[in-house]
């Protein structure tokens, strides 16, 4: 049944209807919604048996987390940002234990400077730690994600991150079809662990492990996200077929038959990118566009096969590696090594700057007419950069950067959008 | 109210073997089918009061949960020394995640156990002095504050040992760490305030707080059972001699132990809801002298070049505690006799 109903809202209930068992909750914007919507849930008696802990930190979070699930309770947070960055060690732990927890990571930029808004940098700080990371492109995706990574997270004793774009999908109100209790129920059984805290059957958990054997240790996750890699579409397949509708996979192709050049990117900016596509599209430029919605384990085949008649690839990415470049294109440049075809890297939508259809049709012409260089950063105002560079040449003590920046600006409002 | 222990004519001691006792008040380790949650074989070393406090607390709260058990460890030496897989010596559910959320991740147990209607199931957290008063704290203080089901054992060897003797918040002053060297005008540790754990785990309200030893195992034990008949957040503070990190004999645990009771150093007590109900009163008032002269870690305040001065700021440090916790019993001399026959009525 459609509603029209806000994106955190709609992932709240999705989650309840998984029947969560510890729910451990501290707020970060803009993941916020979502736990207080699932904490009202719990004190409502609605989401039941559930244990709702409101923690200290993050880092608590996802420790309680880890305690729950080792004890055989399906566990569930969700954090953003800095919320991330700070329980990164029990999320690195989480994983190198196996535990089937699912978080939703509201994607959000990393300070300093701080900044509330939307990118992908805190799920790149996290991209090796051993969680599956499915991205959303629209609500309707994240929720039926949560369905298919309780799923998955549990079949294969590995954690999953369902990542949203912050405010961009989490603050949204649109129309969608929240999975129903009964048909939640049929396509997730209840959490069998595989290992479990239990006095009637002690086991040690998180032992010391040397040279001997810590590399089968990581190298059987690394087998078990190829496993995940098998699983996701077939998860996908099953999920349509008991709730008809396509959510999920490992990459979403659109327009790609015939095209020369071809957009990569994850998350809600693959929406905007269609609309530009198809303005180009009738403006007789053969442009497509790849969706990656499994980031980890990265799907190298179906990204090479989706990607086999481009001659340009041009990866649009809100995250980057200072200091060198691409993230996502360093993983799509893998996958295609053996290809016939240029790659240019797109920075774009850092800290929330908008990306507008405007701005990616004027990329897409110049990617088709190989005017771009091999990295790209969208819309970004160099005038203010060099009054900076300015500043800072001209005097040792130029202050700080950010706040120097912001002063050239005026009313930073102004600049949004 | 102070809790005084009942002495024996047969032995003229404090000393009492079990075979002297009724059924109910002999010791949990003395009973032949007690558990064996830390078992043989692991590798703390020779003389290690963590091993020895550890096995003690964990088989009595094995007994007051009719085995119904599960601990969650910090990081550290306990952890260490105990599971390098496959030979771990735990008998019991045991988890390990990092070094500073045991006490979150004993939550989310005692959580898991709460939903799945498993009440009968007891958590136990622990950790070293590090694991609980430095990079732990945010987390117990939480699990505190929520009133969490757990009882969180802090084994207190006054450093990270497990890193190779290194300060930590619970280090006393003066004592010599890899990080607080016995050189300069001010050698060892600084005088400072003080991170009193059990002090603070009481301003949290907290339903039990007790300090222990591994001196007085029996009251070790009595106080993990106590601790195990309530609800809610619970915290044990265990002092446990490190002879590595102390530079003392390993032969010497128990009096190191001992002799930090005695001078009061270590004040040895049980508060409900935030109040102090019980102490454990000086039997022989010593010197700090005592306790400080028999271990390396103070040795720069003695020998050639002695530090009178310092150690006078130490027995003030004794002094206070025991004027704050009225270590002291009204008829110190009493407590002098070993031999006097009349104090089974003490």
């Amino acid at each position: 049944m459609l509603r029209q109903i806000e994106g955190s809202r709609a992932v709240a209930e999705t989650v309840a209807h998984c029947r969560p068992e510890v729910v451990c909750a501290y707020p970060i914007s803009p993941q916020t919604h979502i736990i207080e919507a699932v904490g009202a849930m719990v004190k409502a008696g609605t989401l039941s048996p559930c244990e709702f802990v409101n923690v200290e930190s993050e880092f608590a979070a996802m420790s309680v987390a880890i305690g729950a699930s080792a004890a055989g309770a399906r566990s569930y947070t969700a954090t953003s940002s800095q919320g991330l960055l700070f329980m990164i060690e029990a999320v690195y732990n989480a994983a190198g234990l196996g535990l089937p927890i699912v978080m939703t990571l509201a994607n959000r930029a990393i300070g300093a400077p701080i900044n509330i808004w939307n990118d992908h940098s805190d799920a790149m700080a996290v991209r090796d730690s051993g969680w599956v990371q499915l991205f959303a492109e629209t609500n309707q995706e994240a929720a039926d994600l949560h369905v298919q990574a309780f799923r998955l997270a549990e079949e294969l004793s590995v954690p999953v991150m369902v990542c949203m774009d912050g405010f961009i999908l989490t603050h949204a109100f649109e129309g969608l079809d929240v999975p129903e209790q009964s048909d939640v129920d049929a396509f997730l059984p209840p959490y069998e662990p595989r290992q479990v805290l239990d006095p009637d059957d002690p086991v040690s958990i998180g032992a010391m492990v040397g040279p001997e054997a810590f590399e089968e240790v990581r190298y059987l996750a690394h087998l078990r996200q190829l496993d995940a890699l098998a699983r996701i579409p077939t998860l996908a397949a099953e999920f349509s077929e008991a709730f008809g509708r396509q959510s999920g996979g490992l990459v979403s192709p659109y327009r790609t038959e015939d095209a020369e050049t071809i957009v990569v990117a994850l998350g809600s900016v693959l929406g905007t990118i269609k609309d530009a596509v198809d303005v180009r599209r009738d403006a007789g430029d053969r442009v497509g566009v790849v969706g990656i919605t499994s980031f980890r384990p990265f799907p190298r085949d179906a990204v090479r096969e989706a990607l086999s008649g481009a001659r340009r690839i041009v990866v649009v990415e809100k995250a980057f590696s200072i200091g060198f470049g691409g993230v996502l294109s360093t993983d799509v440049a893998m996958a295609t090594h053996d290809a016939d075809c240029s790659l240019r890297t797109v920075v774009a939508g850092l800290g929330g700057r908008a990306i507008t259809r405007r701005s990616l049709e004027e990329l897409l012409a110049a990617a088709s007419r190989d005017e771009l260089d091999t990295l790209t950063f969208l819309d970004l105002d160099h005038g203010i950069i060099e009054r900076e560079r300015a500043r800072m040449t001209a005097t040792r003590r130029s202050g700080p950067s950010a706040e120097n920046i912001l002063r050239d600006l005026g009313t930073v409002a102004s600049r949004i959008g | 109210m102070t809790a005084q222990p009942v002495r024996f004519y047969q032995v003229g001691s404090f000393a009492v073997g079990n075979r002297l006792l009724p059924d109910d008040d002999r010791t949990v380790q003395s009973d032949p089918t007690r558990s064996n949650s830390l078992d043989s074989g692991h590798r703390a070393c020779q003389g290690c009061g963590e091993a020895l406090g550890a096995r003690y607390a964990i088989d009595a709260a094995m007994r007051a949960s009719q085995g119904q058990l599960v601990a969650v460890n910090a990081t550290g030496c306990l952890e260490v020394f105990s599971t390098p897989y496959p030979e771990t010596s735990w008998r019991i559910p045991w988890l390990h995640s990092v070094f500073g959320n045991a006490p979150a991740v004993a939550t989310g147990v005692a959580a898991a156990m709460k939903v799945k209607g498993r009440s009968d199931v007891r958590v136990i957290g622990q950790a070293g002095d590090g694991g609980t008063v430095d990079i732990g704290f945010g987390c117990l203080s939480g699990m505190f504050e929520r009133n969490d089901d757990v009882l969180f054992i802090c084994y207190d060897n006054e450093a990270y040992m497990n890193t190779g003797v290194q300060r930590s918040g619970a280090t006393p002053p003066a004592a010599r760490t890899a990080t607080t060297e016995a050189v300069g005008p001010e050698p060892g540790n600084a005088f400072g305030q003080g991170k009193d754990l059990p002090r603070l785990a009481m301003a949290h309200d907290i339903p039990y707080v007790a300090t222990a030893t591994v001196a007085d195992l029996r009251d070790l034990e009595a106080k993990v059972e106590r601790a195990m008949g309530q609800r809610g957040a619970r915290y044990l503070h265990i002092l446990v001699p490190c002879p590595l990190g102390w530079g003392s004999a390993p032969g010497d645990t128990i009096k190191v132990a001992r002799l930090a009771k005695e001078t009061g150093l270590f004040p040895v007590f049980e508060a409900e809801n935030g109040t102090v109900t019980t102490v454990s009163p000086i039997r022989h008032r010593t010197p700090v002298e005592a306790y400080l002269s028999i271990q390396r870690r103070y040795a720069h305040l003695f020998g050639e070049n002695p530090r009178p001065d310092i150690v006078a700021r130490i027995q003030a440090i004794a002094d206070r505690n025991i004027a704050t916790y009225g270590l002291l019993v009204d008829d110190e001399s009493d407590n002098h006799d070993p031999k006097d026959p009349e104090g089974v009525t003490a």
